[in-house]
């Protein structure tokens, strides 16, 4: 039973969000290149793809902050940091540069195992790879601490 | 429906996708208390993160994406993607992993999940990675493209 409640809702998430990364045509590398084309041939779907999940999960946190506990779990686990710095920055340009590249992100590029599973491998195996080479760097927090 | 001036966009095909990763986005909040990020979700299922987010819950979610996927690719015309050539990808991915784990999030946890919070820092990330994405494209396709 607690197997299940672990894993349905989350694996329920994340074949919807598979469907509607496929439906709406994120799973192609071109459209999303096409998207961050501005200065060519401008492709304005993922404006649309956004602006629809952004509008439904803003009803979401409204029913979330009138909630004590997730319907399926103990408590909710939300990120709080509410400070700017340079790792935020500099990380988003690093993701921008190879979404840009290659015109995948972490989402349809999982998808993707379904749809391309061979093109998109070596993706995969790199953004593994990457996050891996990040853990190599000392922790944030001891830096600023004084601690390295 | 189509606009005039972006012919190839396909505005209803994207709003129903996104209003479908908004609910799933909002099933992981409400039913599981979390952000849907994938790329968190991915670090903490592989072990690159930790996180007191279940094992079976990162699974759970990383195999629901491809089924969900194939679940459309098999009930609609759907056709097969173009990638860029794997040298390409691998140096994409590259910098995609480690972006991702640096700047605490990506498309989905940054710029749907905390967009629609209001969160500033994702607001910012969402804004920084968008503006990084259209210079990187401007820049490759004025030195011949990827392919």
């Amino acid at each position: 039973m607690n197997l299940i409640r672990k894993l349905l809702p989350p694996l329920a998430s994340g074949a919807l969000f598979g469907a509607g990364l496929t439906i709406s045509g994120m799973t192609d590398p071109v459209r999303v290149r096409g998207f961050l084309d501005v200065f060519g041939r401008w492709d304005p779907t993922l404006v649309f793809v956004m602006g629809g999940a952004v509008m439904v999960m803003a009803i979401a946190w409204r029913i979330q902050a009138r909630m004590k506990t997730p319907m399926f779990g103990e408590k909710f686990s939300l990120p709080d940091r509410r400070d700017f710095d340079g790792r935020l920055i500099a990380g988003s340009a690093l993701f921008g540069i190879g979404w840009g590249i290659a015109g995948l992100c972490p989402g349809p590029a999982v998808a993707s195992l379904a749809l391309s599973p061979l093109s998109v491998l070596p993706f995969l195996v790199a953004m593994l790879a990457g996050m891996a080479v990040h853990n190599l760097l000392p922790e944030p927090g001891l830096r600023r601490q004084g601690a390295l | 429906m189509t606009f005039a001036a972006f012919p190839y966009a396909q505005p209803l095909e994207g709003l129903a996708g996104g209003i479908l990763i908004g609910l799933a986005a909002a099933m992981m909040l409400l039913g599981a208390g979390r952000i849907a990020g994938v790329s968190g979700i991915t670090a903490r299922a592989t072990g690159l993160n930790r996180g007191d987010m279940a094992m079976t819950s990162a699974w759970g979610f990383l195999v629901g994406l491809p089924l969900g996927a194939m679940a459309i690719a098999v009930t609609t015309d759907w056709k097969a993607a173009e990638f860029a050539p794997w040298p390409v990808l691998v140096v994409a991915g590259l910098i995609v992993g480690f972006g991702t784990r640096m700047g605490s999030g990506c498309t989905s946890g940054h710029g749907v999940c905390g967009v629609s919070r209001l969160s500033q820092r994702s607001m910012l990330a969402t804004a920084t990675f968008i503006a990084a994405g259209i210079v990187t494209v401007a820049l490759v396709n004025l030195f011949g493209g990827t392919s």
